[in-house]
């Protein structure tokens, strides 16, 4: 997994875009995300159920990882098991 | 990496959002992704290793730009501005190209087959003929845009930014969506310019209408605030100087939408950004500095800073106004010497940047060093604060018998001047020091043109006897090329006889 890397859910509509790369499993909606979506669609657990919004950036604690949403879709991102949270940028002014 | 994803996550999130407004037509999310990706089918199809653009802004730029990025080819916006030759020269680089826009012209310079020509509305139409078609695989391509430097100083060069240092940028200063809807964006700066290619990426991710004012006319300008309801606008400081000079002759339109003015491009004059922050009292300013080569905006004074500076008793913070601001937090930025070594801050030398939005890269070779950082060619100092000051282009310094002065120091001191609207130092040779410093003033019409001896005087007084000026010329206007930026090669040959 690089930076620029599209995973997508296997339980939901989600895509994200890699922008940041670190070790650990990343998930969606519980079940590991994948370059390629499978036919079949699993079930979203129900732990890992909040969704997920488009042009969010999603990081783990100690920002070893980061990704972009892409593609909402109804599970919620995690990385070893533990929930990403939404990261704040800091707007900055139109400067063109 | 890929551009599109800019285009294609604002149509998924708002499909029919207006994203454009051009001569009257109005451009959704949606609708414009469907054309370029009917142009990216158009131009695989065509062989081309280039798409450029040959033609002023439209729709057609925004679609040849996403389009060229789904398609996989560098996109290369050329000014239409350049003479015959210089054109022709550059059209050579890029053959075979798919070039939209004048075509005639392209015939008459480049007859050589192998460009694939179309004029703006065929190849508009041609696009939306082909919005449906089989699914486009991604691409490989690394390379998004190829520009051609408007070599003020020597031939232009390529700078090419890849996918991955545009995106870095739009990620790293704007949040997606983040403009609320009533928020248009009047942009009328060139397709060619670095700055019209952000104003496109940055406001599609911000979801910011655009409003396509394609000729810069300072009523133009004003009439299209008005009728859309402009919020935004991105000028270069000759483009506000005539805005202003309208007002002041007397246009009475309605500009009370406008909240956010950024400029750049070239120096603004403090004496003018002085008389728009009095002119528009409740519109945020904000300075933009960047360049070709790092994907724009490296540093950028805010409008709270802009007021501060315009309010302030403190020559220090009141300085600033002629600052360019902070770097963004996503860049590193240091001032260095000759030698390579890190100065202090208040030494001047060349500024040096990098991050993950800096390319620093040309089609020939890539200027980077060896840690990524990229040598900007500008001069520019740091203030106790930070902030940011150029002083001309590292290039532009005047070497009087081993001894370096900055024009923009000679320059700053004669504008104190009241009898001077405008005045450039430049090198001139000397047979006693190698160069000497040449100065090029332009008085106002109002005031009696001061005696070389007086300005001579002034410069002593202000800093030393090696600034003064050995050849001293008046000229009714300085030379400046379409987006305000000092021709000072032209500034020399007023001292070669």
């Amino acid at each position: 997994m690089k930076p620029g890397t599209k995973l997508k859910s296997v339980v939901c509509d989600t895509e994200v875009m890699v922008i940041r790369a670190g070790e650990g499993v990343i998930a969606c909606g519980g079940a590991p995300m994948a370059e390629e979506r499978p036919a079949e669609r699993g079930a979203i657990d129900p732990a890992f159920a909040e969704g997920t919004r488009i042009g969010k950036r999603y990081v783990d604690a100690a920002a070893t990882v980061e990704l972009l949403c892409v593609k909402p879709g109804q599970g919620s991102l995690s990385l070893d098991g533990v929930a990403l949270q939404t990261k704040d940028a800091k707007p900055l002014p139109a400067s063109d | 990496m890929n551009i599109a994803l800019i285009l294609q996550m604002a149509a998924e999130a708002e499909a029919d959002r207006i994203a454009l407004v051009c001569d009257g037509r109005r451009w959704s999310h949606g609708t414009l992704l469907r054309a370029a990706e009917g142009a990216a089918r158009v131009i695989r199809g065509s062989g081309a290793t280039h798409v450029a653009l040959l033609d002023e802004s439209s729709e057609a730029a925004t679609i040849a730009l996403f389009g060229a990025a789904l398609a996989g080819i560098p996109y290369v916006p050329l000014n239409y501005r350049l003479a015959d030759p210089d054109l022709a020269a550059l059209l050579g680089r890029i053959a075979p190209a798919f070039i939209i826009g004048d075509s005639d012209r392209v015939a008459r310079l480049s007859p050589d087959p192998g460009h694939n020509v179309h004029p703006r509305a065929d190849f508009v139409a041609l696009a939306e003929a082909a919005a449906d078609g089989p699914a486009l695989d991604e691409t490989e391509e690394t390379i998004a845009v190829q520009l051609f430097t408007s070599g003020t100083t020597a031939a232009p060069k390529a700078a090419l930014l890849r996918h991955a240092n545009l995106l870095s940028y739009i990620l790293g200063t704007i949040e997606f969506a983040s403009a609320p809807e009533d928020e248009a964006t009047l942009v009328s700066v060139p397709p060619y310019h670095i700055a019209g290619i952000a104003a496109l990426l940055s406001s599609i991710y911000a979801m910011r209408r655009i409003l396509l004012l394609p000729a810069f006319d300072p009523d133009a300008w004003l009439a299209l605030v008005a009728a859309e309801r402009a919020t935004n606008a991105f000028v270069v400081p000759t483009m506000l100087s005539r805005i202003v000079a309208a007002i002041d002759a007397g246009n009475t339109a309605d500009i009370s939408s406008l909240r956010a003015i950024a400029y750049g491009g070239g120096r603004m004059p403090l004496e003018l950004i002085d008389r728009a922050l009095d002119l528009f009292p409740n519109t945020g300013f904000a300075n933009a500095y960047g360049l070709t080569e790092t994907s724009s905006t490296v540093a950028l004074l805010g409008p709270d800073e802009h007021r501060a500076a315009h309010r302030s008793d403190d020559p220090e913070v009141r300085a600033r106004l002629g600052s360019v601001g902070r770097p963004l937090p996503t860049i590193e930025l240091e001032i260095r010497d000759e030698a390579g070594q890190k100065l202090a801050q208040g030494e001047r030398g060349e500024i040096y940047v990098r991050g993950d939005q800096v390319s620093g890269e040309y089609k020939e070779r890539s200027a980077l060093d060896a840690e990524g950082w990229f040598p900007t060619r500008d001069a520019g100092w740091l203030d106790a604060e930070g902030y940011l000051f150029l002083a001309g282009r590292a290039d532009d310094v005047i070497v009087r018998g081993g001894e370096n002065i900055s024009p923009g120091e000679i320059e700053d001191v004669l504008l104190t001047h009241a009898a001077i609207a405008d005045a450039a130092a430049v090198a001139v040779a000397s047979a006693e020091w190698g160069e000497a410093v040449g100065i090029a003033v332009a008085c106002r019409p109002d005031h009696d043109r001061p005696g070389e001896a007086e300005l001579c005087a002034l410069i002593k007084d202000r800093l030393r006897s090696s600034r003064v000026p050995e050849r001293v010329v008046f000229v009714d206007a300085l030379p400046y090329n379409e987006m305000g930026k000092l021709l000072r090669r032209e500034v020399r040959k007023l001292f070669q006889d």
